[in-house]
C-alpha cells in the first residue's frame, strides 16, 4: 500500500491573517504551520499502511522554501519521504495551476492512494482534491470521515450536508478527509531525530514540465469594517427578557 | 445573449432555495439555463418551478445510475450542456458537491474557478465575483481570465430574483458507462425536523462547550424552534459529541451570515468567529464576562445559559402568540 499525502503550509488560524499590497497573504504576518486537516491526512495514511502491513507514505507539498518545515513535521510523524515543489513562479498560484503542478509531481510514481484535506484554511477553495482526481484519472472519495481498505476497495463514510453516506471506490483512488477522520499523533523524540535523515526530493516547475498561467485576476480587496461590541448586561434574572426586548426593538421578532 | 448554466440543487419537495439564487445571479450575466441531474422524470417534475425561477432552458441528464455515482453524473451533464451552448459562465452552489463538481469541470474545460463567491455581477464583458475571505476580514473581487468562469456561490448571499422564463426541457445525451467514480452504497441522513437549512437560515442559534451535554442541547433547540431558526454548534461541542458535525459553524464548518446569530456558551475563538462574524446581529450568552464573543456581539448577557435561554424562549413564544 503506497500512499501519497498532500500537505500544505498555511498561516496559523490562531493569528490574525493580513493581506499585503500585492493582494497576497502577508506570510510574515502569521506563524506558518501544517494545515491541521493535512496532519490528519498524514495520520490516516500512517494508520492505513500499518493496517495493510506494508507500504510507504510519501508527503507532497507545493510551497516556498520554508514549506520543507511541514514535510519534516510529517516525516517526524512517521511518513517515509517527501516531495517539495518549489518555484518562485508559483507564488499566488490558483487552484487550477496548483492542481496541475501537484498532479505532475504525483504522476512520477504510481500510488495506490492519494490523500488530501477537504479544504485548506487559507485558500478554502476545496477544489484541489477533485481537480487532482480529474487530472490523475482517479475516482474520488471526498469528505471522508471514516475510511478503511479491504483488498482493492476503499470503504468510507462521506460527510454531506444532511448526514453521511457509505461510499466505495476501487484503488487507485483519491480520498479527501474531513476533520472528523482522526486526531493526528504527536511526533516523538525518535521521530523527530529520524525525520532529519529522511529524503526530500525537490522539483521546479521546469522539472515537472508544467506551464504556469494565472487563470484568475484579483480586481480589488477591501478590508471589512471591524465589528464593534454593543451592549453587555449582567443576567440578574432578567437577561432573557432583555434579549427579547432588544430583538423586538431591532424588529427581528 | 449567451447562456449561463446553473446546476439545479433540489430535494424531494422541490428546488432548494440556492437554485433560485443561482438563477437570479445567472440572469444578471445572460440567459439562465438550469441543468437537472437525476432519476428519469426529475426535469419534468421541476420544470415549472425552474421556469418560474428564471430558467429559459432546462437541460435534463436523467438516469437511474445518477443516484449512486458520486458527483460524476453532474460533471458530465454540465460538460455536455456546455458543449451545446458555449456558456458565458457556469454557476453552482458552494456546497461540498458543488465545489467538487466545479473542480472537475475546471480541469475538463481548462477554465479557472472562483470558489464560494458571495456576489456575482457583470462589469463590461467580465463576470466579476466577490469572495469574503479569512472569516469576513476581507472582501476580494476577482475575475476569471482562463476559459469559462466557473463560480461556486455561497447559499443565502444573492439578492433579487430572475424574471420567469420558458423552462423548455432539452434532453442531454450523457453516458455513465465505465465512469470512474465512487459509488454511494447507502445514505444516512440526520433527521433535521422542520428546521431550515443551517447555511440558508435567517436565524441561527448555536451552542458551545458551555451547553455541557448532548441532552442539554434541547435548550438550544427550543430557542431555535421558538425563533424559527436553525441550530448550530461550535467545534468543541461537536468534538465532545453534543451535536452532529454537519452543524458545526466556523472556519472548518459551515459559514453562516444570518439576520440573527445567538451564541450560547461559546467563547468566540477566532476560528468560530470566522464562520459567523458577518451575521447582521449577534447576541451572546456566556458566564465569563471576558469571553471574546462579547467583542463582536451587539447584545451580550453575562450569565448562565440555562437561566437565560429558557426565559428568552418563553418571551419569544409569548411575543409570537
Ligand atoms: C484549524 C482549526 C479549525 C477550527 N475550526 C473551528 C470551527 O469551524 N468552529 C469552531 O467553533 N471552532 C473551530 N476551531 C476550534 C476553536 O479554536 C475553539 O476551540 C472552539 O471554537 C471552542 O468552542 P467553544 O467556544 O464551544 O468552547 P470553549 O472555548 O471551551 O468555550 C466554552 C464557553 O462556554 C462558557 N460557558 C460554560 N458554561 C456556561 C453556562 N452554563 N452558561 C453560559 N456560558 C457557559 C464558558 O465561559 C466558555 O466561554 C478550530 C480550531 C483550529 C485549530
Ligand atoms: N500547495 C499545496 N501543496 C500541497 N497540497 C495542497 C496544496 N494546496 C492544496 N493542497 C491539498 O488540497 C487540499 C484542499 O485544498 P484546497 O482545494 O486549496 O482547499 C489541502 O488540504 C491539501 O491536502
Amino acid at each position: 500500500m503506497n500512499i501519497a499525502v498532500l500537505v500544505k503550509q498555511v498561516p496559523d488560524t490562531y493569528s490574525e491573517r493580513t493581506l499585503g499590497d500585492d493582494h497576497r497573504l502577508d506570510r510574515e504576518s502569521a506563524d506558518a504551520v501544517i494545515d491541521e486537516i493535512d496532519s490528519r491526512g498524514v495520520e490516516i495514511a500512517l494508520q492505513l499502511v500499518e493496517a495493510a502491513g506494508s507500504g510507504d507514505v510519501t508527503v507532497v507539498t507545493m510551497g516556498p522554501e520554508r514549506a520543507t518545515e511541514v514535510l519534516r513535521k510529517a516525516l517526524a510523524m512517521g511518513a517515509n519521504r517527501g516531495i517539495h515543489v518549489v518555484d518562485d513562479s508559483l507564488a499566488g498560484a490558483d487552484a487550477l495551476t496548483t492542481s496541475a503542478v501537484l498532479a505532475a509531481a504525483l504522476a512520477r510514481q504510481p500510488y495506490d492512494l492519494v490523500i488530501t484535506g477537504n479544504e485548506t484554511t487559507d485558500g478554502r477553495t476545496g477544489s484541489v482534491p477533485s481537480m487532482l482526481a480529474e487530472r490523475l484519472g482517479l475516482p474520488a472519495v471526498t469528505q471522508a470521515q471514516k475510511v478503511s481498505i479491504d483488498g482493492s476497495t476503499v470503504h468510507a463514510e462521506r460527510a454531506d450536508e444532511s448526514g453521511y453516506s457509505d461510499v466505495t471506490a476501487q484503488l487507485p483512488a483519491l480520498i479527501s478527509v474531513t476533520e472528523k477522520i482522526t486526531d493526528p499523533r504527536y511526533p516523538n523524540f525518535k521521530g523527530l531525530m529520524s525525520a532529519k535523515k529522511k529524503p526530500i526530493e525537490t522539483f521546479t516547475v521546469a522539472d515537472l514540465g508544467v506551464s504556469v498561467t494565472p487563470g484568475n485576476v484579483v480586481i480589488d480587496v477591501t478590508p471589512a469594517a471591524p465589528r464593534a461590541a454593543g451592549q453587555k448586561v449582567n443576567d440578574g434574572g432578567t437577561g432573557g427578557q432583555q434579549v427579547a426586548d432588544f430583538l423586538v426593538a431591532a424588529r427581528i421578532i | 445573449m449567451s447562456e449561463v448554466l446553473v446546476l439545479a440543487e433540489y430535494n424531494d419537495s422541490g428546488l432548494r432555495k440556492v437554485t433560485n439564487e443561482l438563477l437570479a445571479a445567472a440572469a444578471r450575466i445572460g440567459t439562465p439555463a438550469a441543468v437537472v441531474v437525476g432519476a428519469p422524470g426529475s426535469a419534468t417534475r421541476l420544470a415549472s418551478e425552474l421556469a418560474a425561477a428564471g430558467a429559459a432552458k432546462v437541460y435534463a441528464a436523467e438516469s437511474d445510475a445518477s443516484a449512486t455515482l458520486l458527483t460524476m453524473p453532474a460533471v458530465l451533464a454540465i460538460e455536455a450542456a456546455a458543449a451545446k451552448s458555449t456558456p458565458a459562465a457556469i454557476l453552482l452552489a458552494a456546497t461540498e458537491d458543488g465545489r467538487e463538481i466545479a473542480g472537475r469541470l475546471a480541469v475538463r474545460l481548462n477554465s479557472a474557478i472562483i470558489a464560494d463567491a458571495i456576489d456575482v455581477v457583470v462589469d463590461g464583458a467580465d463576470v466579476v465575483a466577490t469572495q469574503s475571505i479569512y472569516g469576513g476580514a476581507y472582501s476580494v473581487r476577482s475575475k476569471v481570465t482562463q476559459g469559462v468562469p466557473i463560480v461556486s456561490v455561497r447559499p443565502n448571499s444573492i439578492e433579487g430574483v430572475a424574471p420567469a422564463a420558458a423552462g423548455d426541457i432539452v434532453a442531454l445525451d450523457v453516458s455513465l458507462d465505465g465512469v470512474k467514480a465512487a459509488t454511494i452504497v447507502a445514505s444516512h441522513p440526520e433527521p433535521s425536523g422542520d428546521r431550515p437549512d443551517l447555511s440558508a437560515a435567517s436565524i441561527v442559534v448555536s451552542g458551545g462547550r458551555g451547553v455541557g451535554s448532548a441532552e442539554s442541547f434541547v435548550v438550544v433547540e427550543a430557542l431555535a424552534d421558538a425563533l424559527g431558526g436553525a441550530v448550530g454548534a461550535s467545534r468543541a461541542a461537536v468534538d465532545s459529541g453534543y451535536y452532529p458535525h454537519q452543524f458545526q459553524v466556523g472556519q472548518t464548518g459551515v459559514t453562516v451570515s444570518p439576520q440573527l446569530y445567538i451564541a450560547l456558551g461559546i467563547s468566540g475563538a477566532i476560528q468560530h468567529r470566522a464562520g459567523m462574524q458577518t451575521s447582521k446581529t449577534i447576541v451572546a450568552v456566556n458566564k465569563d464576562s471576558e469571553a471574546p464573543i462579547f467583542e463582536i456581539s451587539d447584545f451580550g448577557v453575562v450569565g448562565d445559559l440555562f437561566d437565560v435561554a429558557p426565559k428568552l424562549t418563553e418571551a419569544v413564544r409569548a411575543r409570537k402568540q
